[in-house]
């Protein structure tokens, strides 16, 4: 990305098609960093984060086809996640602090590109989209294989952040997936991040309570929506987003040297065998007796139920 | 080819304004109705979202949008409030406006930078108290005399005109008689604080109760020749220009609350059960639902279409004031018609179809009434 930079970080090659960020990269000789892992060395110059996002189905608007079982998405309306602007918020706001270059990525239609739109207007540095016929039907394994493929392509990167989880499939398994794929650091369910002297501290919420953990960048965090309120696209913000020309670039699966049978249908084991819509009944148990006895019996149903 | 596309941009712009309409002015919309407070924060908050200035060039802080940008900016405000949706439809149209349209250079660099961050508000000072639909017979005089004029008379019904983010008013005044024996009009731009010029918060209001309106007093008001917005004898050339543009943003109000109230009444109506069913499912409902999207959709088109008239720099008044007439009267039936579709919970305070219906009178007076509209029609299509 930057010449003359001895960073650490996500491996890629050249970046067909992309424009240098418009931020200003001040790179003095400074001292070397605490060296992270082998022929790791982290400058504190500036962060090249990227975020990866999806266009989902507006919330409300979301149905299920009882015939085939997936989703209907026609005529409803594409929404970013909103986790991911949890993590476009968080991206920002880091590189307030510590500078960089904020890129946002994210596989789909072509339609996909207004959410992209969205980011840059939110204050993105640059987007990319990736989009290609053979993306299409991809399920998490193929889609976690593209990514990490485009990051690759276009890094180094120093963090990779990623909301929780999308709405539409609610699996949360792309963050995790990404980071194995890369072979680098993850922490999920992140409601807190801290980065000091090239070390990510995150505060992951648990089941009961939260864990803090430590971590050398790179690394890949997924986020909740309790981290951060996302900032909304000002007007100026969205003129400049949709006039720039060179702030978005798109890339198909030649462009990121993916291998065709490892992306989309083809490369997704996955089979949705049935998508059902639970059904909600009710039962209502009249309890007879005294008081006490009620009582009593009311006590052994909610052992029985676990719910005591 | 005839296209309805907004471009990516509009389509991002509404549904940013939209979330912030959601996120930070309906939570707080009833309260501030119910205190008739003006929230200046919120001001400052649409200000920094960059609400203010959507026509005026980047130079002076502006964002240079275009109309139908601006007026959906407006719309999207006024289907979650009307005080608020008033607040920047008057604060552009009427307050920068003028500045920007007739103010020399130095004007403009005065007032027009901190008016468009929403640091800083303006008023437009036509209405007084024997003048209404009357415009011509303003009696707020100017008289010059040593290189100063002095303005003596008073204005009613002035919007962002009191508040402490005031920074300037647009005041038209009598400045002498024409040639032909009828009065001359010249407006000046009165900074708030300037000696003899008193602003006074008017309280009571039906309606946008948390828009700031105020009565304006001038007493021996003197000021310098500067102050003058474009020349002498060119008042009420301006006031026109400025009502036909004003128009649009009254529209998009009139709109924008049409589509808020619709929108409260449909969900309503799925959820309230009466004779065991959703009461969209009787005829008597859901006929006055569907009157009011063909309604709605019928204004939207109207409106948006003066709009690209106006953006494409071709003659707009006519359909200006058809859209400000319809819209307007659009949102009075549909206002009546989704409190009647809540029955007893529309009257009451809690719901926010109550709001929109008080709300809605306004648009029908302010502005110009609906009767004003139809003689600017009436004259515009050879009556």
């Amino acid at each position: 990305m930057t010449s003359g930079r001895e960073k650490g970080g996500i491996h890629s090659g050249g970046q067909p098609g992309l424009s240098q960020p418009a931020h200003g990269v001040y790179n003095p000789p400074l001292p070397a960093g605490k060296p992270i892992g082998p022929g790791r060395v982290w400058r504190f110059l500036s962060m090249e984060i990227a975020v990866l996002v999806k266009q989902v189905p507006d919330t409300a608007e979301v149905k299920i086809d009882p015939k085939t079982g997936t989703l209907i998405r026609e005529g409803v309306e594409g929404v970013v996640n909103p986790e991911d602007l949890n993590a476009v918020e968080a991206a920002l706001v880091l590189k307030a602090r510590h500078g960089g270059c904020v890129t946002v990525l994210t596989m789909g239609p072509p339609q996909a590109r207004e959410a992209l739109l969205e980011t840059l207007a939110m204050g993105a540095d640059r987007a990319v989209h990736l989009t290609d016929k053979a993306f299409a039907g991809a399920d998490t394994l193929a889609t976690s294989y593209t990514l990490g493929k485009a990051v690759e392509k276009l890094g180094p990167f120093d963090l990779v952040i990623c909301g929780r989880q999308a709405i539409d499939g609610d699996t949360a398994q792309i963050g995790p997936q990404v980071a194995e794929y890369l072979g680098i650091p993850q922490a999920t369910y992140v409601q807190e991040i801290e980065i000091r002297d090239g070390v990510l501290r995150a505060v992951r919420r648990l089941d009961a309570g939260t864990e803090t953990i430590e971590t050398p960048l790179p690394a890949l965090v997924t986020v909740l929506g309790s981290l951060n309120s996302p900032r909304l696209p000002t007007v100026p913000g969205i003129i400049d987003a949709c006039s720039s020309k060179d702030r978005l670039s798109v890339m198909n699966a030649a462009d990121i040297g993916a291998r065709a049978e490892k992306t989309g249908l083809r490369g997704s084991p996955t089979v949705v065998w049935k998508t059902e819509t639970p059904k909600s009944e009710r039962r209502c148990e009249m309890l007879k007796g005294s008081p006490a006895v009620q009582a009593q019996a009311l006590a052994a149903i909610l052992k029985k139920r676990n719910l005591s | 080819m005839l296209s309805f596309d907004l471009t990516e941009d509009q389509e991002i712009l509404r549904k940013s304004v939209r979330d912030f309409a959601e996120k930070e002015v309906a939570p707080v919309a009833a309260k501030l109705d119910e205190e008739e407070k003006f929230d200046l924060d919120l001001v400052r908050k649409m200000g920094d979202m960059g609400f203010f200035g959507p026509f005026v060039s980047e130079e002076y802080g502006g964002t240079n949008v275009g109309y139908v940008s601006y007026i959906i900016i407006v719309e999207e405000l006024a289907r979650v409030d009307g005080s608020t949706a008033a607040t920047v439809a008057a604060g552009n149209s009427l307050g920068i406006g003028p500045i920007f349209y007739f103010g020399s250079e130095d004007q403009k660099r005065r007032f027009l930078p901190a008016l468009c961050e929403g640091k800083r508000i303006a008023g437009f000072g036509l209405t007084e108290p024997n003048a209404g639909s009357d415009a011509g017979g303003s009696q707020t005089t100017a008289a010059f005399k040593d290189g100063r004029w002095t303005i003596n008379g008073s204005k009613i019904f002035i919007t962002n005109a009191s508040s402490d983010l005031t920074s300037v008013v647009t005041v038209q005044t009598v400045t002498g008689r024409k040639p032909d024996g009828r009065p001359e009009y010249s407006c000046f731009l009165l900074p708030a604080g300037t000696p003899g010029f008193t602003r006074k918060k008017m309280t009571g209001k039906l309606m946008w109760r948390s828009s700031d309106t105020a009565e304006l007093y001038f007493e021996d008001c003197r000021i310098g020749e500067d102050a003058m917005l474009g020349s002498r004898g060119a008042g009420f050339h301006q006031m026109l220009k400025t009502l036909d543009g004003g128009r649009l943003s009254i529209a998009a109000m009139g709109l924008g609350g049409a589509q808020g109230a619709y929108e409260a009444a449909l969900k309503y109506a799925r959820e309230r059960k009466q004779f065991g069913m959703p009461i969209c499912k009787f005829q008597a409902i859901a006929f006055k639902l569907a009157d009011m999207a063909v309604e709605i959709e019928a204004a939207r088109n109207l409106l948006y279409k003066a709009c690209w008239l106006k953006d494409s720099g071709k003659p707009f008044a006519m359909e200006a004031a058809m859209a400000k007439l319809y819209c307007s009267e659009v949102f009075g039936r549909v206002a009546r018609e989704a409190v009647q579709i809540h029955g007893g919970y529309g009257l009451m305070k809690e719901y926010a179809v109550e709001r929109f219906f008080r709300d809605q009178k306004l648009l029908e007076i302010g502005e110009g009434t609906s009767e004003v509209q139809r003689i600017v029609i009436s004259r515009a299509i050879g009556c």
